[in-house]
């Protein structure tokens, strides 16, 4: 699995980041780690872009979402 | 909830939005200045006299409205988190610059669509300047730019700002001790309950919606995702029914409200906060929402804006606006004075610098393992920090 934390990074740079891993990622989950739910919005819309599935998963006051 | 990711919720929201920036029109806001980040910051600045600009001081009840219609709903909704450290200081000098642009150009990227939605070119003509600022924010963003990760903070450290505000709103209606012009822009404000109560809805919507107006252009450039774009068209579209309908709607370059046709400088204006709103994640009024969920960061930005409007009347930065002969003055071709086109420019270096200087290295060589591997270190080093 690949696992990038955006956590604390002002827009857009998680979306950029969790792009930059699906892309590179040929089908491998991905874990992008954030801590506002804007980025948490940005990033599952990245998967949906890619057609791929995203989970989200609360963890305190950050998410973690995996894009299977 | 989700309604506000959805495009069809987005373009309601701007619809809405727009009703409140006809509503705030209607009610005596200055001319094609319904709402405005830099310009209602800067007469702020001049009502605390930071600067001493007479037609430009009164205490605009929309900003508080917008910094705690974000932050109200953000605690309503679990949003709020109080976070600073993301290069604070860097934050200050952008939003520095960014009023400095915006102040040249006679508005931030809000009233730029106000003003477009008027039929005022002039504002065409910024948004040329705007999109490349954008653009040039894009690419800066591509080669891995970054300021740096925020971290939580002391609960209340986020809520400073909101307060603040509030207690200055109290003291602004309640005594005579702030300044409000006589004459000019700073004269003409809608009743401060009804500004304020539409500005604290427009802020909800903006901080539900992640309402910006650079990053609608950013994403189409970035990722050719159009969607922030639809908040804005709704905006836009609202507000050229209401102007058809009141007879306020001209196309022409002259005879504008409060704008000038220096097509140059209304250009590097808004190229200045393009670029600045991109480096700091947000444009002006984007800062001010994220300041009321609790961003420290946000907050220091736009103590940057109020700073910087005080100097830009301080120092005669700002862009005059144009204005026909009539018996006792002569015509004024508007736009800034050398002093303003000297310190844009520099600002505009200095945006430069701030850019490539902030470009993390590894991004730049960045193959896929290596990026992926680096932050999973961090992941786990930081897991304990953040429970």
């Amino acid at each position: 699995m690949i696992e990038v934390d955006a956590r604390g990074l002002s827009c857009p740079e998680p979306m950029l980041m969790a792009t930059d891993a699906v892309r590179s990622s040929n089908g491998e989950e991905v874990r992008v780690l954030v801590s506002s739910a804007t980025a948490r919005d940005n990033v599952r819309n990245v998967a949906r872009k890619a057609k791929r599935e995203a989970v989200v998963e609360e963890l305190g006051a950050d998410f973690a979402i995996t894009i299977k | 909830m989700d309604l506000f990711t959805q495009k069809k919720g987005l373009a309601l929201v701007g619809l809405i939005v727009g009703v409140g920036l006809a509503i705030l029109a209607f009610l005596g806001n200055p001319s094609n200045m319904a709402l405005c980040a830099a310009c209602f910051i800067r007469d702020m600045a001049g009502s605390l006299k930071l600067h001493t600009a007479a037609p430009v001081q009164y205490f605009r009840p929309e900003i508080v409205g917008l910094v705690v219609g974000s932050f109200l709903i953000a605690v309503a909704t679990r949003e709020y988190r109080s976070t600073a450290g993301s290069s604070p200081m860097t934050r200050f000098v952008l939003g520095f610059i960014m009023m400095i642009g915006a102040l040249v150009f006679l508005g931030c990227p809000l009233r730029m669509v106000i003003r477009m939605a008027a039929g005022d070119l002039n504002a065409w003509v910024g948004l040329v300047g705007f999109v490349l600022g954008v653009a040039t924010g894009a690419l800066f963003l591509k080669r891995g730019f970054s300021l740096g990760r925020e971290y939580d903070t002391n609960k209340a450290a986020g809520a400073v700002l909101p307060l603040l505000l509030i207690v200055g709103l109290v003291i602004s209606v309640a005594t005579t001790v702030f300044v409000v012009s006589e004459t000019g822009p700073g004269s003409k404000h809608a009743p401060w309950l009804a500004a304020l109560v539409v500005a604290l809805v427009v802020g909800a919507l903006a901080q539900k919606a992640r309402i910006c107006f650079a990053s609608g252009l950013r994403n189409a450039f970035l990722v050719r995702d159009f969607e922030m774009l639809l908040p804005i068209a709704g905006m836009f579209v609202v507000m050229v029914i209401y102007n058809l309908a009141t007879g306020n709607f001209k196309l022409s370059f002259d005879g504008q409200p409060i704008a000038h046709s220096q097509h140059l400088w209304n250009i590097l204006g808004l190229y200045a906060v393009g670029l600045g709103a991109v480096l700091a994640g947000g444009c002006p009024l984007r800062q001010m929402i994220l300041a009321g969920q609790g961003s420290c960061d946000g907050a220091v930005t736009f103590l940057g804006m109020l700073v910087g409007a005080a100097f830009a009347h301080n120092f005669g930065l700002a862009g005059a606006a144009a204005a026909a002969a009539t018996a006792e003055t002569a015509a004024v071709a508007g736009g800034p004075a050398f002093a303003g086109q000297l310190v844009l420019v520099c600002g505009i270096v200095v945006l430069l610098v701030i850019g490539a200087a902030n470009v993390r290295r590894q991004k730049a060589a960045a193959s896929a393992p290596a990026a992926a591997k680096a932050p999973a270190l961090d992941a786990d080093e930081a897991a304990p920090a953040a429970n």
